[in-house]
């Protein structure tokens, strides 16, 4: 298949919203709130301007628009819908329905902080609050990413091994509101790539009528439905990187669980998602030019957790850095990538030393400078060094 | 399709028996009413909020819905159907999908007059086209008996309990179905198991109407009302005549009383055979008149809204 290739000025929103617009899905249901409204708000205008086939729900409530969005994608058809923040924490009960009932739902989340104190800038408080959910979490490090991965979610999620729902991240007004250059494919090859749902039930088969979300209570089978969902959480793993790898040979843009920079010869590592992953490139980079063996992990997948080949790539290192964006507020034990990075490392023979810097709560810059002085600590780490402090906040004033 | 008892004892049931609801509740009775008004050609799919209906209809494996059935969440049933409906448009649309639907709703009280407030409001001003029908109980009967917004006054539930210092629930109930009818929706109404000509007769409108409906229906629950399980439709037909349950509709604005009620009935005797206001008659007479009172002015309003003074 032949591709055509379009560049294209656009910030993260009206990225995301130009994937949603070639998927052009059945039923999109949203609420407005900052920083996603532009989405919504670019949607609306296409379904306005009937450039989609797409039936739109103005929702009064985040609430409403995913059980909305529940209610649509169990006929059967292709249902969407977006959000950020608050509008996530809203969904919250519901995040837990639309997995359980196997939906495959896409879900772009401009990632925001959560109130209080109220914030309308960038961290990952809210995705990450969502973690246990039942959600597949795509990372995006820029709108080109944003826009990739909402197209790869689609398949990701109605692939017959994995039927769950999947959450398109990208960093509040960093990506959302920034204008970045991007590849645009044409409609055509998103819509041959994407395919049709082919759904195991539907509430609209006249033929075979279903009940959806019945009762199963301590005599039922609710244990083993949640270990089937495990189950299909962990197919993820090779279907996310299947699909990136489909992608990437038709439109020059490969991508897998996570991306690497200079890790065939590392000792140090940085572990980053998102927008902070360009920064801090930058500083690897520098520092690979001057020699120093240190490397970057770009986190792709959060959920699935690739834990097995994370603890693979960084087994005998002798130090990782990780950056979260988000807290776990559990007693200074450090953000929840380094948490859950940490245990996957628990088995390892040669396990590398290993720090935590959580940044950019509330939209906090993340500089250059802030990278450097992190990194500096890193290289510093010595083989058997014991840790003293594992936990550090970047760019707090105190 | 007519609304003779031996036609409708016909229709296939899309309820079926073998559910878990209790013997005597008012809920099936509800439902089957509401569903005699399914016309011949068209399918539908239920959805329920969380509640008594719910769990007592769906117990995995099992099912008691020959239709299709959606439960999502407790404040939501609205919303989630609203979500269906739309499907079905953009199916219809597509010619994906050649058979005609309707979409309809059934949860109790605690699920519409409080949690689902919202998200049934929100469905109803969009327009969708879809009925949703409040069965009415005046508690949270799933959990066991807590007051909900519907509860009326001087009511013994087990959150709004009588004491020394407490006559039982304070409050007079919200009137949800004028609240729905200030959506300016093409039809609302309010109906009981006790009228079943008149209930069809509205579910029948209700399922002719191109857009949304809400039907408000009083059905008794004996366990939380305490009373004889086999009175519950008596009881329904008290709350009729003592003017505590008036049955009216609201068609495109226009206010119609469906049953006329020429002697008002005194509310003791729709009280008195309920447990649940026992206390009342004991210790608190001056409610009895506060409640009375009550209907005596909701009731002269309602006369008026539908032109009968």
């Amino acid at each position: 298949m032949n591709s055509l290739t379009k560049t294209a000025a656009l910030v993260g929103t009206d990225a995301v919203a130009e994937a949603m617009r070639q998927i052009n899905p059945d039923v999109v249901a949203a609420y407005p709130i900052t920083p996603q409204t532009a989405i919504v708000e670019t949607f609306s205008q296409m379904v306005a301007d009937g450039l989609v086939k797409t039936h739109m729900i103005a929702v009064e409530s985040e609430h409403s628009a995913m059980s909305a969005t529940i209610g649509a994608a169990s006929c059967g058809i292709r249902a969407m819908t977006c959000t950020s923040s608050q509008g996530l924490a809203l969904m919250w009960e519901l995040l837990y329905i639309a997995s359980g009932l196997r939906l495959p739902i896409v879900m772009p989340n401009v990632n925001r902080s959560l109130s209080a104190p109220i914030n309308i800038h960038c961290d990952h408080g809210d995705s990450m609050g969502a973690r246990d959910s039942g959600w597949i979490q795509l990372f995006s490090e820029n709108a080109q990413e944003a826009y990739d991965n909402t197209i790869q979610a689609i398949r990701i999620a109605e692939h017959p091994d994995v039927q769950l729902p999947v959450m398109v991240l990208m960093d509040g007004f960093i990506i959302s509101h920034s204008i970045d250059r991007l590849d645009i494919q044409d409609d055509a090859s998103v819509q041959n790539f994407i395919g049709t749902r082919n759904p195991t039930y539907s509430l609209l088969d006249a033929q075979s009528p279903v009940s959806v979300g019945t009762f199963d209570s301590l005599y039922g089978y609710f244990f083993e439905f949640k270990r089937q969902q495990e189950e299909g959480m962990s197919n993820a793993l090779k279907v996310i990187q299947e699909v990136g790898k489909e992608f990437g040979s038709l439109f020059g843009r490969p991508y897998g669980l996570f991306e690497t920079v200079g890790m065939e010869d590392a000792e140090y590592a940085v572990v980053a998602t998102s927008s902070a992953a360009g920064t801090i490139r930058t500083e690897v980079e520098r520092l690979r030019s001057k020699g120093i063996p240190i490397g970057m992990v770009k986190l792709r997948s959060f959920r699935p957790f690739p834990a097995v080949q994370l603890a693979k790539l960084l087994s005998g290192l002798k130090a990782v850095a990780v950056f979260d964006r988000s807290n776990t507020f559990a007693g200074n034990i450090g953000g929840p990538i380094f948490i859950e990075l940490r245990s996957s490392l628990y088995e390892l023979e040669k396990r590398p030393r290993i720090i935590n810097y959580v940044f950019g709560l509330g939209g906090r810059d993340l500089s250059v400078e802030l990278v450097k002085k992190a990194v500096s600590r890193l290289i510093d780490i010595k083989p058997n060094e014991i840790i003293q402090q594992n936990v550090y906040y970047l760019g707090l004033r105190e | 399709m007519s609304t003779k008892l031996k036609d409708l004892a016909k229709k296939p049931q899309i309820l079926s028996g073998g559910h878990r609801l209790c013997a005597g509740c008012g809920a099936p009775i509800a439902v089957r009413q509401v569903l005699m008004g399914v016309p011949d050609d068209v399918k539908i799919v239920v959805a329920c909020p969380t509640g008594c209906l719910e769990v007592s209809t769906t117990i995995y494996p099992y099912t008691s819905w020959n239709c299709s059935y959606i439960h999502c969440a407790f404040e939501n049933a609205a919303a989630t159907l609203s979500g269906v409906e739309t499907a079905y448009r953009s199916c219809k649309e597509q010619g994906k999908i050649k058979e005609e639907y309707r979409f309809i709703a059934f949860g109790g009280d605690g699920g519409t007059y409080d949690i689902g407030l919202q998200s049934l409001s929100g469905a109803l001003e969009r327009g969708h086209r879809l009925i949703y029908v409040c069965y009415n109980n005046e508690a949270y009967m799933n959990t066991g008996i807590q007051r909900s917004g519907a509860t009326i006054k001087g009511t013994w539930t087990t959150t709004s309990p009588f004491g020394n210092n407490s006559y039982g629930k304070k409050e007079n109930q919200k009137n949800l179905t004028a609240i729905a009818a200030a959506h300016n929706i093409p039809y609302v109404a309010q109906g009981s198991i006790s009228h079943w000509k008149d209930l069809v007769r509205k579910a029948k409108k209700a399922f002719a109407t191109d857009g949304p409906v809400f039907l408000n229906v009083l059905t008794p629950c004996h366990r939380g009302w305490r009373f004889p399980m086999e009175k519950t439709v008596e009881i329904a037909k008290l709350a009729v005549q003592t003017c505590m349950w008036p049955l009216y509709e609201v068609e495109n604005g226009k206010w119609n009383l469906t049953v006329k009620v020429r002697d008002k009935k005194p509310i003791e005797e729709y009280l008195k055979p309920q447990g649940r206001f026992a206390h009342l008659f004991k210790k608190s007479p001056e409610v009895l008149a506060a409640i009375q009172e009550n209907i005596d002015r909701e009731w002269e309003k309602l006369l008026h809204l539908c032109g009968e003074k």
